[in-house]
């Protein structure tokens, strides 16, 4: 007799926090160590070694940056609003976590008889013999990426700075005309799954010896999400709400020690999230040759997709100066939406000829 | 908005920056790795030597010549009737290391070496005399 709780048996929670606690660990080891492979690219792409000294070739950098940051003095500046002051960090930091609860980062693994599918809301009901996930995954993630923008309109607000509200209010601008791009290039995917299920629409790739790709059906869709993608989560050409060269540092200027390294953390966080969403809906998830028969090559394809994603990130970095902040709205307004719209209108009527 | 306009430079310049990524950097790892001080490189002073004496005869041309007015000599006559420097000093920040202190000397007593490194803790640390001049092989 199986031990049950909840209806659910225990292996079901075991494997729930397993899951959770890999990714957990998996994500934050990214963010520190994404902050050090930046260093490392973006210097080398300027013909520099980037960090050297701590370890070897700088490897504990990372290390050494959180220590330092964490014992650094916390600042609250007198004028402040101090509760929101405290708590921006946190609605920063939280949602760029949390999205990452949706993406499958595998298939499904048999562990000691009981199958655990790779991704960590979701579960295998022996009984319909299908995994079940959350069905309205990716508007869960849209959801939670937008909650993120409260965290820097606050901390822009409550620190009572010039810099920091302006900060702030571009990030709001920013990121809530982006989302719209954003959100209405990715509908043409789901034109074309049919589901807005995470788990649905990689299995929806998995054609062709895993190449199946919705990138090679949707390329435009594919660049524009990316780019805005890029622009919502205010990375270089993008990061208007921290130019340093207008705003000091813009909606972070006043902070210091561990709540500047959370917003640090949620910035990162957050390109992960977004390169995993983009692996996910367009370059097939954790599909690649032969990921069907050996359950764990799934995880090493999405986690090459994503890592490769995050270079191109840094590379764009290197590459493109910041944009105007009028180009900025051009584009997201004037160009984005339109194409988005024409997109969504051509797939329809493929669609529509298709059937 | 034309895409042709807006995405080839980007490219282009996606590839440029990729292609530096594979260059070797251009970085010194300056404690531990040395520069090449060049031939010429002028740097801290140094007086030369010649039958276990200084060969200066303190003819005051180098502080007639020298434009920031750092150095000091003063003449002193010895055993043997002949003009020596019983002063030489040459204050360090002052000095622009121009050079033309060696070309004006007729007896090639003061040379530039490669030395760069002048960091100090005090002022007084930074006026070189005779005798740390002449250490400086």
């Amino acid at each position: 007799m199986e031990f049950l709780i909840f209806g659910l048996p225990l292996m079901y929670y075991v494997a729930m926090v397993a899951k959770v606690v890999v990714a957990f660990v998996f994500v934050l080891l990214t963010v520190a160590y994404a902050t050090y492979a930046e260093r490392k690219i973006i210097g080398h792409m300027q013909v520099r070694l980037g960090p050297m000294r701590t370890g070897w070739h700088g490897l504990l950098q990372p290390i050494a940056d959180g220590l330092k940051l964490f014992f650094k003095e916390e600042i609250i500046p007198s004028q402040a609003s101090t509760f929101a002051f405290l708590i921006a960090p946190l609605i920063a930091l939280i949602p760029a976590f949390i999205t990452f609860a949706v993406i499958p980062f595998g298939g499904t693994v048999e562990v000691m008889g009981y199958k655990i599918p790779l991704q960590i809301a979701a579960y295998y009901d022996t009984a319909a013999g299908k995994v079940f996930d959350i069905n309205v995954g990716v508007l869960y993630i849209l959801a939670m990426s937008s909650l993120g923008v409260y965290g820097i309109v606050l901390a822009g607000w409550a620190s009572n700075s010039k810099y920091s509200l302006m900060g702030g209010l571009r990030a709001s601008a920013q990121m809530i005309s982006y989302e719209l791009a954003a959100g209405l290039s990715i509908i043409a995917v789901f034109m074309l799954s049919g589901t807005l299920s995470m788990t649905e629409i990689v299995a929806k790739q998995s054609g062709m010896g895993g190449f199946d790709w919705y990138v090679f059906r949707q390329p435009l869709a594919f660049i524009m999400f990316f780019i805005c993608s890029i622009a919502e989560i205010n990375r270089t050409p993008f990061d208007l709400p921290e130019a340093e060269t207008e705003l000091v540092s813009g909606f972070c200027t006043e902070y210091s020690s561990m709540k500047y390294a959370m917003f640090f953390m949620a910035e990162y966080a957050n390109m992960i999230t977004v390169c995993a969403l983009t692996t996910t809906l367009f370059l097939g998830g954790w599909n690649g040759p032969l990921a069907t028969t050996f359950p764990l090559l799934g995880p090493v394809y999405f986690v090459g997709k994503v890592y490769f994603l995050i270079f191109f990130c840094m590379w764009l970095r290197a590459t493109v100066p910041r944009y105007r902040y009028d180009q900025l709205m051009h584009i997201g307004w004037k160009v984005f939406i339109p194409l988005a719209l024409l997109n969504i209108v051509v797939t329809g009527i493929w669609n529509f000829i298709i059937q | 908005m034309n895409p042709i306009k807006t995405f080839v430079p980007i490219i282009n310049g996606l590839k440029i920056t990729l292609k530096h990524m594979f260059m070797k950097p251009v970085t010194l790892q300056y404690p531990t790795e040395r520069p090449k001080v060049a031939a010429r490189f002028r740097g801290l002073h140094a007086l030369n030597v010649s039958h276990n004496k200084a060969k200066c005869v303190a003819c005051y041309l180098c502080p007639t010549v020298c434009p920031a007015k750092c150095i000091t000599v003063e003449a002193g006559e010895d055993a043997n009737h002949d003009k020596f420097a019983a002063v030489y000093e040459i204050d360090m920040l002052r000095c622009i290391f121009c050079g033309y202190c060696v070309e004006a000397c007729p007896v090639d007593a003061i040379r530039m070496t490669g030395e760069f490194e002048l960091a100090n803790y005090s002022r007084k640390d930074f006026v070189y005399s005779k005798e740390r001049l002449l250490e400086k092989k």
